[in-house]
């Protein structure tokens, strides 16, 4: 039976980690913010030339908004698993009642408690400095920002896998993730843009629909009803994919002792 | 009669064609300390990571008060705990953070105080919130010692628990386990290269070498048997001479 108790040892650990450590607390805010404001301003500026009448601000900048939002949460459960890497903590914790459940469960939310400080300075930022208005998304926005979340969990415990496997220095494997996905999910541009082979990656990745079709409510062009349930759909799956890779990578630590001596060392 | 804390049957290791444990049996009772000695490679410490949970044996079976830990990992590992010099608490969390965090997780009951009490135990009240990471080695064995006590276990490994600490603080040290193992209902499986603390602390010694236990009884007794002197004579022949033993 999952002990919440245990899962929240994993969250109060990371605010013990986080509270009085301004190396840890800039990060949370300061890159999503510059974010905001380079595109806030790119946005303008793009409106003043274009002449269009067009808005580029919830295309463009909300855009930018949401898919920071998921790099948040998937770093969120990274970096909560890097704290461990770092100091060398696998024995101490695998060798207690924690399970690998309990264990996911508490990065989870220290991703949910840290993206959360990003996508609230990112909100501020837009609202109030460069005028992005939430209304124009409707009410699907919040459905939507679930399913960036989910994929963002799903994508950051498939990176605390590799780095469980490969070791420590597997880190810089980790953190262009979302770069690496970002030309398939069309955050600028329809994925239509794309060559056929990479349309069929797209199709795989559950923020392809959030960012397809939030961009045609905001043009007014039809969105498909059924883009919601295969977004959700594929976090589903991509959660459970995510979950059996994690197990399987400790599984497979403990069966060759890999836990009890992980360090750069062991593993290069 | 009360069950063995800890039993031990045929476990094996094997690394691809290397054996790293090799049929090892034995139990260690309530209030009893139990040495687990052998040379370096012998398979102490993966005999210790398999109680633990965290090396899975290729055969064998594991139980802390009858319960197999293969089956009931979670509730085997709340009674059990360890220290080791190899696995310092985390550098960046305080002392109390630490305790905290490692308490929550193991289920104690009455944290709070329970962490008081063991900081004035281990004499860390001065080092309550300085990181674990600035701590001297010998106050770090204290606070790994601390939250290796954290939940009262039935099974405490200890792992060459005094290599990092002076004369005085190691004999303190080596009268709160003794005392622990005496007072509580748990028992102690014990590693250490020091000869003299096993001699003073030990109820039984078990000898390893090349993953199978030698020789195992009374560490008072135990090198006469064998015709040597000291523990450490008996010590140094299983590390060099194994076959010798096997044949006596």
């Amino acid at each position: 039976m999952v002990s919440l108790r245990r899962t929240f040892a994993i969250l109060l650990r990371q605010f013990y980690l986080i509270h009085g450590s301004p190396a840890r607390v800039v990060p949370l805010f300061a890159w999503v913010a510059i974010d905001m404001v380079t595109w806030g301003f790119i946005t303008k500026y793009l409106n003043a030339v274009s002449g269009s009448g067009f808005n580029f601000v919830p295309s463009l900048l909300g855009a930018v908004l949401l898919w920071d939002f998921f790099i948040r949460v998937m770093q969120g459960v990274t970096m909560a698993f890097f704290e461990d890497v770092w100091s060398r903590n696998f024995l101490n914790i695998f060798a207690t009642p924690l399970s690998i459940s309990e264990y996911l469960g508490g990065l989870v939310l220290s991703s949910i408690a840290t993206s959360s400080v990003g996508l609230i300075v990112m909100l501020v930022l837009a609202t109030a400095v460069f005028g992005l208005s939430f209304f124009v998304y409707g009410v699907l926005l919040i459905p939507y920002l679930l399913v960036l979340f989910l994929f963002g969990i799903a994508l950051g415990v498939i990176g605390c896998g590799i780095v469980l496997r490969l070791g420590p220095a597997s880190e810089w494997l980790i953190w262009p993730l979302p770069a690496l996905l970002s030309p398939f999910v069309g955050v600028f541009y329809p994925i239509s843009t794309l060559p056929a082979w990479m349309r069929y990656v797209s199709r795989l990745l559950p923020p392809s629909y959030v960012f397809e079709n939030l961009r045609a409510i905001v043009l007014k062009h039809p969105h498909s009803p059924y883009a919601l349930f295969w977004g959700a759909a594929l976090d589903l799956a991509a959660i459970l994919l995510a979950t059996w890779f994690f197990s399987s990578i400790y599984q497979h630590a403990v069966r060759t002792g890999l836990i009890a001596r992980y360090s750069a060392e062991s593993l290069s | 009669m009360h069950p063995a804390v800890l039993t031990v049957r045929d476990l094996r290791k094997r690394y691809g064609a290397t054996v790293a444990l090799d049929g090892v049996s034995f139990e260690v009772q309530r209030n009893e300390i139990v040495g687990l000695l052998g040379p370096n490679g012998a398979g102490k410490t993966t005999t210790i990571n398999m109680i633990l949970g965290v090396l899975e044996p290729t055969s064998g079976t594991i139980l802390v008060e009858n319960t197999d830990i293969a089956a009931k990992r979670s509730q085997v590992l709340a009674n059990t705990n360890f220290a080791a010099v190899y696995a310092p608490l985390p550098g960046n969390l305080t002392v109390i953070q630490n305790l905290r965090f490692f308490g929550l997780i193991y289920g104690v009951k009455n944290l709070s105080a329970r962490i008081e009490a063991l900081l004035e135990q281990f004499d860390l009240l001065a080092f309550r919130d300085t990181k674990c990471g600035v701590l001297s080695s010998g106050e770090q064995t204290r606070v790994g010692l601390a939250k290796a006590l954290l939940n009262n276990p039935r099974l405490l490994l200890l792992d060459e628990p005094t290599a990092s600490l002076d004369p005085s603080v190691a004999r303190a040290i080596r009268l709160q386990i003794r005392e622990f193992a005496a007072q509580g209902e748990g028992g102690v499986l014990w590693t250490s290269h020091n000869m003299y603390e096993v001699a003073d602390v030990c109820d039984r010694v078990l000898f390893l070498s090349h993953g199978k236990i030698l020789l195992a009884g009374d560490p008072r007794t135990l090198p006469a048997e064998h015709g040597k002197d000291t523990l450490e004579d008996l010590f140094v022949t299983v590390a060099r001479e194994p076959l010798a033993l096997e044949r006596t």
